[in-house]
């Protein structure tokens, strides 16, 4: 090999070595994570959310947007025999577990079904849960608008016998006390991984 | 080698270094869905089983409903020792107005169910509904499943006719079966 091809050679692999570096430090110090861990980090997304303006379980009329404290809220409906009950009791469970500093933070259900689920059926769902869980239902139209500020998905998928069943998003929405939404729980997320972003919530506030 | 292309080389082995690494950290953050671990299914404390021919019912628990809900949803594990394939082709029972067999899949962040006409079960084979995935739901229950509490209700089978099962009430939100631990 001649001098020319092994500083070539040289000269090649150095910026190789350098560039291994650059990349090794970005991915040590997280700046590679939103490609591969999208959900990282608590900074605000966009202009997802907003103040949701429905009726609680109990009857009472609530504006998430006078509440100046972080909560979690979710999407759902009474004929979900799998998803709903399981994050509502999940969520219970992370809650327990955290003790007293959770006593305020509260779990919002909303339902994409209102036309089933009326304040008086959340009513007795909701009785089968933790009281921090609020189950919310409204008009057609109340709902429709909170499901279009969270970008969530629903959509009424008939079943043979002429009744339907709902799809929809199952993930949990983290909201900051500022009424931001600042991350999510995906359905199925370990119970390690939700303890410490519902913990990481409150304590920013 | 020119410098271009070793330096092409250096380059590529380390991106693919760091998303392997960066792919390796953030699975381990993350579960498989429905990958439930049940030790032991007919081996149990408690759990019982039934058969008609050679399909074997076992593991059958169902999830407290909550208060008002009208649906509820149940799982069991169906063994066929046969030679030839069998089909659950539907379920009825005295607590619920029909029965519809469903599967349940998230995609995307996005939960859909939809009604099946039966579930295959090849010779030799077993197959599971649990949570996540494949379940029976009673529709228009007339009473709230209660945990800790049993009731009845009967499958049918394409070729071993009808069996008549029992299903244990676990906890709203449960996992597993009663007596069963699971791993989340």
């Amino acid at each position: 090999m001649d001098s020319r091809r092994k500083a070539s050679l040289l000269l090649g692999s150095l910026f190789g070595v350098l560039l291994i570096c650059v990349i090794a430090l970005a991915a040590l110090t997280g700046l590679l994570r939103p490609l591969y861990d999208p959900q990282g980090g608590f900074d605000q997304i966009g202009s997802i959310g907003g103040p949701v303006r429905l009726t609680a379980h109990t009857g009472e009329r609530i504006d998430t947007g006078a509440i100046g404290k972080p909560f979690a809220i979710f999407f759902g409906f009474t004929h979900c025999p799998d998803v709903c009950p399981t994050t509502l009791a999940e969520l219970t469970q992370t809650l327990t577990e955290l003790g007293p500093q959770a006593k305020d933070f509260h779990v919002y259900f909303v339902t994409v079904d209102p036309e089933r689920d009326t304040q008086a059926v959340m009513a007795s769902y909701m009785g089968s849960f933790d009281k921090r869980m609020i189950g919310l239902t409204g008009t057609p139209a109340e709902v429709d608008a909170v499901v279009r500020a969270y970008r969530v998905f629903a959509r009424k998928a008939p079943t043979k016998d002429g009744d339907y069943t709902m799809d929809h998003t199952a993930t949990t929405y983290l909201v900051d006390g500022k009424g931001r939404l600042v991350g999510t729980l995906a359905y199925e997320e370990s119970g390690k991984v939700r303890l410490e972003k519902i913990k990481r919530l409150i304590a920013a506030g | 080698m020119s410098f271009k292309s070793s330096f092409a080389a250096s380059a590529a082995l380390a991106l693919a270094g760091v998303m392997a690494a960066a792919a390796a950290s953030n699975a381990a953050e993350q579960q498989s869905p429905a990958a439930i671990v049940s030790h032991g299914s007919s081996h149990a404390a408690g759990a019982a089983s039934f058969r008609a021919g050679t399909v074997l019912i076992t593991n059958a628990w169902a999830r407290a409903t909550p208060a008002g809900a009208r649906i509820g949803g149940g799982y069991l594990t169906i063994e066929n020792s046969g030679t030839s394939a069998d089909r659950l082709i539907g379920f009825s029972s005295p607590l619920a107005a029909r029965g519809e067999i469903h599967e349940m899949a998230v995609t995307g962040g996005v939960m859909k169910m939809r009604e099946v006409d039966g579930v295959d079960i090849a010779p030799g084979a077993s197959v599971a509904l649990r949570p996540g995935g494949l379940h029976l739901m009673f529709v228009d229950i007339k009473q709230p499943l209660v945990s800790g509490q049993t009731f009845k209700a009967r499958l049918t089978f394409e070729k071993a006719g009808p069996v008549d099962v029992e299903f244990a009430v676990a906890p709203v939100g449960a996992n597993a079966a009663p007596g069963q631990h699971s791993h989340h």
